[in-house]
């Protein structure tokens, strides 16, 4: 098996086309996650439990399902088909904000409500009005937050099922690198599956280092601390 | 003479109450020690105080103005609220720096930037952590971090400063610095200080008067002196002597 790496344009267009889809639903999840993460932790309403048990149950949402029903929507007789987004980079997108929004805001719920009960009495105490205490609340969890981020964004980008579905794995149009990647494999085109594979590595490596250094450096300071 | 006084303070739980006091007056502008057994009250009466804890009755005539506790909201008790300050036990420090950590409060009170400025490097030097300005608040020992939330309640120049066991867990340099940055304080201003103890030295060292707390009750408020000498119930005396009581 010739292992010799092959990197040319096409890949280059697949990576980007990979992140633009992927950072746009991330984007997508933080506006909608972390405002609705940050309210459900910080409030008491009736019938919280269960929206909180119903965030925690989507978190795990099967891909493929989230596909197929994206899917149905979009077809041409599905309630959303006259927006003609099947087979394109939106209903990619739209696929993997339903899948890493849940994440984001029940990762922003935890982070939030651990340090809610921490600074809720010195913040009052201080005279913090509600909005003063709630953002200085949110400031604290960031740690927790962007933990949450770097989840959620390792697994839209690494997602498969949904984006295959709605996708479609058109060359030049809606192939990202883990559609490229069954795709060569399946060809045998092995050397340019493992650059992307590689690259996929790379990218949730990088990403993951950052964060991994935050919360160590983060664990240093806390095990200082008394 | 300006009035701090607590009338039919009642807190319960489902099984039983914690708190029941008839009237508690404070003359202003002194240090008062409470001082108590564990589980008696004392943490839960300076909660209450300080608008932490909703009793299930009571008011407090505070500088003048008088408050229906049970029905006070969120909303109208912060302007209650930033006219007091509160020292827990173990304070919390932000993440951030030595120098944001004393600034919050002032912040959330719409203090002007340059006035704050002043009065954290002012209340810094008080506690003898100024150095530590630009240090991580969150890597701070438990002296420093105490010392720092003292400087945090100074700086908002309050009328009555609530201390909870402050110094419990510190070491004798830093229970020292603590005493005398509160003893320098209160001389140098109209600030009136409670303080939950159970360091008998500390309030022999630091109050004017002294109340005994037990079983939710006020058994006893006396001038310092006549409260370590003459204690009138027989409940204090067995406290003072270091007997178990529950």
């Amino acid at each position: 098996m010739n292992l010799n790496l092959s990197f040319n344009d096409n890949v280059l267009s697949v990576i980007l086309l990979s992140l633009e889809i992927s950072t746009t639903a991330i984007i997508i999840g933080i506006l909608i996650g972390i405002p609705i993460g940050a309210l459900l932790a910080l409030t008491r309403f009736p019938g919280k439990r269960w929206i909180v048990a119903l965030v925690y149950t989507c978190m795990g949402l099967p891909p493929v399902l989230i596909g197929v029903i994206i899917y149905l929507m979009l077809s041409r007789y599905g309630p959303l088909g006259s927006l003609e987004w099947l087979f394109s980079p939106q209903a990619m997108m739209m696929a993997q904000s339903i899948l890493v929004t849940p994440i984001i805001l029940g990762l922003t719920m935890s982070a939030v409500q651990a340090k809610e009960k921490l600074y809720t009495e010195a913040l009052k105490s201080l005279g913090a009005t509600p909005w003063q205490a709630a953002w200085t609340i949110i400031k604290e969890a960031r740690k927790g937050i962007f933990a949450g981020l770097g989840t959620a964004f390792g697994r839209a980008i690494s997602e498969v099922g949904a984006v295959m579905l709605v996708g479609g794995n058109i060359e030049g149009h809606t192939r990202v690198m883990t559609t490229a990647i069954i795709l060569e494999t399946r060809m045998g085109n092995y050397p340019t599956a493992l650059t992307i594979g590689f690259v996929l590595l790379a990218i949730s490596f990088i990403l993951n280092s950052f964060l991994v250094m935050g919360i160590i450096g983060n664990l240093r300071e806390e095990r200082n601390y008394w | 003479m300006e009035k701090l006084k607590l009338h039919q303070i009642v807190v319960q739980t489902k099984e039983k109450t914690i708190l029941q006091v008839d009237e508690i007056s404070f003359p202003t502008r002194n240090i008062f020690g409470i001082v108590g057994p564990s589980g008696a009250g004392k943490s839960t009466l300076l909660r209450v105080m300080n608008l932490l804890i909703k009793p299930s009755q009571g008011t407090i005539d505070f500088f003048g103005k008088n408050i229906d506790l049970p029905s006070l909201s969120y909303l109208k008790a912060i302007p209650i609220q930033r006219q007091m300050a509160y020292v827990p036990q173990k304070s919390v420090m932000f993440d951030t720096n030595v120098y944001e950590n004393v600034a919050i409060g002032l912040r959330f009170h719409g203090i002007p930037k340059q006035e704050i400025d002043r009065r954290v490097r002012v209340a810094l030097e008080q506690v003898g952590l100024i150095d530590y300005a630009d240090r991580k608040a969150t890597t701070l020992s438990g002296g420093e971090s105490q010392r720092i939330a003292l400087a945090r309640s100074l700086v908002l120049r309050p009328k009555l400063l609530l201390l909870d066991e402050p110094t419990s867990n510190l070491d004798p340099i830093n229970v020292s610095i603590f005493e005398q940055v509160i003893y320098n304080i209160y001389q140098q201003t109209e600030m009136t200080v409670i303080m939950v103890t159970h360091n008998l030295l500390q309030a022999k060292r630091l109050a004017s008067q002294c109340l005994f707390i037990h079983q939710g009750q006020l058994l006893e408020m006396a001038d310092t002196e006549s409260f370590f000498e003459q204690p009138q119930t027989k409940e204090l005396a067995a406290f003072l002597s270091g007997q178990m009581i529950y």
